[in-house]
């Protein structure tokens, strides 16, 4: 198994080594504790036993004198409590109990010595420490009682592993444990990048691997991938249109081309001079389009949003209804208005009318009933659940249910409407404009005739 | 040209219609160059042509024309930073930005940088040199006036009344700003578009002819019951108030 320096860069891998650290002191805290409240209590213990046996035998000592000290130290002795009792004369020699020699020790009044001692007899011969505490008493004798600390010190060593074996395991474990995360995580960050470096070059049907587990990298490549599916389906939807755009310009290019050809064959200066006219009329309609297609791009594309300004929407509809009175009445219709109070919008201006003259355009296109002559139209504004509502209307064939979310499409225009000079982009820009303004356009029937509702939202302070 | 009341001290030589004024165009393009320049040569004038920024900023230097007339997409210099320069270096020559980028928003950046116009390309020759003779009228118009006058007919800016031939003519408020504009370019074309822009100052073409309507409303008011009709249709290009 090769290391990937990589791995100790990897945020798990120090997530890891971090928890790890605290996760030792714990441990070695704990068992600290457990060793303090175990091994040592123990050592304690034993020490103060065997303080007050010299003691207690210290005081025989001086009340009972020598004989009345071995008398007790003999008895305890065949009692077999597993003390140790030794008393010396000034010479250093035994003068009672259970040992044979009195260890060495420095010659002090009195204090702690750790030493070995051996158990048992013949081949059950054993080393032992043991631990005993001294004490000089008058007439020059020497008093030492101690005990076999063999077993504490067993166990002491024991614990002492014990807690090494932890620290030592918790570091193995955790460091093993550290570099498997980090791999694992390592590698499907690595699967991520190179999906996304695939996608970069050019392959958009690509995803980024989503494991299953659920967990936050699955989270954030779900994510990523709905991204993905949102920018392929508007890439889709721009491939489409570009080709429509291509086709829808081609026929009156063709129409244009054919014209001018036939003018040049002809050799009538008449015909070729109405040609001409004809010519720059239909560029003039081709230049149109063309401006129309750029509005929705630019509404699309979001770049204006920093034109959209404090605006009242009941100012800007009243100036297009103005615009569009003289026309509409001249045309032996009637426009009637009807905004109320004021109506602040955060709104392009230019857009917001633009996409206002589109719709009376239409109106007055479509808006009379058929056969019929005299466009009754309306336009109203109001406010009403923290939108602004402006609507228009007429007394035309309206458009068939059906048909409403298609005509909202870029040069889609119903059978019916053919005949009549147009572009099947009308709607579709005031669609895109209401898309960049935050608010909807909405087709529905006036019975009889089109009602053509746009929503905005007001600006805070006004609702 | 428009006329005030003090009409003997008003009237600037090289300003006055019909004068010949001396135009340099600044555009890569060399065919748009050679039919603009051909144009502009048919209408009267004199035009200078400049291939790329740097030459042209040397020409504008000079200081010698009536109005530049600048491509935004040049060669060497673009368009706006030409402008830039020479309007840091004082220089006041009324310019025409032409370009190719329509927006809103590219309109009031070209503005900004010290264009007085803007025309988006492909344009109609009769808007540009309506707009054109626009600009030099422009620059050289006192900017108090408080009285407009083209033959009879009479504006005051002040009490907002307008006369002709001393009976009062009652306007609506857009009416009134859509004779003003007229007045202050008497004797010369204005187009639908500068129309639009200026009274209504909208900057996109409506797909009916909305502003027809409303110069033939304007019309019925101030010609209505005279012999000599002051607004006239220029077929193919826009409107014209007579200015005698």
């Amino acid at each position: 198994m090769t290391l990937n320096p990589k791995i100790f860069r990897t945020s798990t891998f120090r997530l890891v080594a971090v928890y790890l650290v605290f996760f030792a002191i714990s441990v070695g805290a704990v068992l600290g504790y457990v060793y303090w409240n175990t091994v040592s209590l123990l050592e304690r213990q034993t020490d103060e036993t065997i303080r007050a046996e010299v003691q207690g035998l210290a005081d025989q000592y001086r009340i009972l004198g020598l004989q009345g000290v071995a008398d007790v130290v003999n008895r305890r002795v065949e009692e077999g409590a597993g003390t140790i009792y030794f008393m010396a004369n000034a010479k250093k020699a035994r003068v009672v109990g259970n040992l044979d020699v009195l260890p060495p020790f420095e010659t002090t009044e009195s204090g702690w010595i750790d030493f070995p001692i051996n158990v048992g007899k013949g081949a059950a011969k054993q080393n032992h420490s043991g631990r005993a505490y001294f004490t000089t008493l008058s007439g020059g004798y020497t008093l030492l009682v101690g005990r076999d600390v063999q077993e504490q010190r067993q166990f002491r060593d024991t614990i002492q592993r014990a807690v090494l074996w932890a620290l030592g395991l918790a570091t193995v474990l955790g460091v093993g444990g550290g570099i498997f995360l980090s791999r694992n995580f390592l590698r499907r960050v690595d699967a991520i990048t190179g999906a996304s470096r695939s996608i970069m070059a050019g392959d958009l049907a690509q995803r980024m691997p989503v494991s299953g587990s659920g967990d936050e990298l699955d989270r954030l490549a779900t994510s990523l991938n709905e991204m993905l599916s949102q920018i392929e389906r508007l890439m889709a939807g721009m491939k489409e249109v570009s080709s429509n755009v291509a086709h829808d310009l081609k026929t009156p290019l063709t129409r244009l081309r054919a014209r001018v050809e036939s003018a040049l064959r002809s050799g009538d200066r008449s015909e070729q001079r109405a040609a001409l006219e004809k010519t720059i009329e239909e560029s003039d309609h081709l230049l149109q389009t063309f401006n129309a297609l750029l509005s929705i791009a630019r509404a699309e594309a979001g770049n204006t949003r920093e034109g959209l300004v404090a605006n009242d929407a009941a100012d800007i509809v009243r100036e297009v209804a103005e615009l569009y009175e003289p026309i509409v009445d001249e045309a032996g219709g009637r426009l009637s208005v009807n905004v109320s109070g004021a109506l602040p919008v955060r709104a392009d201006r230019q857009l917001l009318a633009q996409a206002l003259s589109n719709l009376l355009d239409n109106a007055m296109k479509y808006g009379s009933p058929s056969g019929g002559s005299g466009v009754q139209l309306a336009i109203a504004a109001s406010a009403s659940g923290g939108h602004a509502i402006i609507s228009v209307s007429d007394h035309g064939e309206g458009i068939p249910e059906d048909q409403r979310e298609r005509v909202l499409e870029r040069f889609v225009r119903l059978d019916e409407s053919r005949s009549k000079p147009g572009n099947g982009l009308g709607l579709s820009l005031v669609a895109s404009v209401m898309k960049l303004h935050g608010g909807k356009l909405t087709l529905a029937d006036a019975g009889p005739g089109l009602a053509a509702t746009l929503e905005l939202p007001l600006l805070d302070e006004a609702r | 040209m428009q006329v005030t009341a003090n009409e003997q001290a008003i009237l600037p030589g090289p300003r006055a219609k019909g004068q010949s004024m001396r135009i340099l165009v600044i555009e890569d393009d060399r065919e748009a160059a050679s039919w603009l320049l051909k144009g502009l040569e048919e209408s009267g004038h004199v035009a200078d042509l400049a291939g790329d920024g740097e030459d042209g900023l040397a020409l504008a230097r000079e200081a010698i024309h009536d109005v530049l007339i600048v491509d935004r997409m040049l060669p060497k210099l673009d368009g706006l930073s030409l402008i830039k320069t020479i309007r840091a270096e004082g220089i006041k020559t009324p310019v025409l930005i032409l370009s190719a980028l329509s927006d809103v928003d590219e309109r009031v950046k070209g503005l900004r940088a010290g264009g007085d116009d803007y025309l988006a390309k492909p344009y109609a020759f009769a808007e540009l040199l309506a707009r054109m003779e626009g600009l030099s009228r422009r620059s050289g118009e006192p900017t108090q006036e408080t009285r407009l006058r083209a033959c009879d007919l009479e504006m005051d800016l002040l009490s907002r009344s307008v006369t002709r031939g001393g009976k009062p003519i009652l306007l609506q408020p857009r009416e009134f700003k859509l004779l003003e504009y007229l007045l202050r370019n008497a004797g010369h074309i204005v187009t639908r578009t500068m129309l639009l822009e200026n009274v209504w100052d909208y900057h996109f073409d409506p797909q009916t002819n909305v502003i027809d309507v409303h110069v033939s409303r304007l019309r019925s008011k101030i010609d209505k019951g005279f012999d000599e009709p002051l607004l006239q249709t220029v077929r193919g290009a826009g409107y014209m108030v007579r200015d005698a």
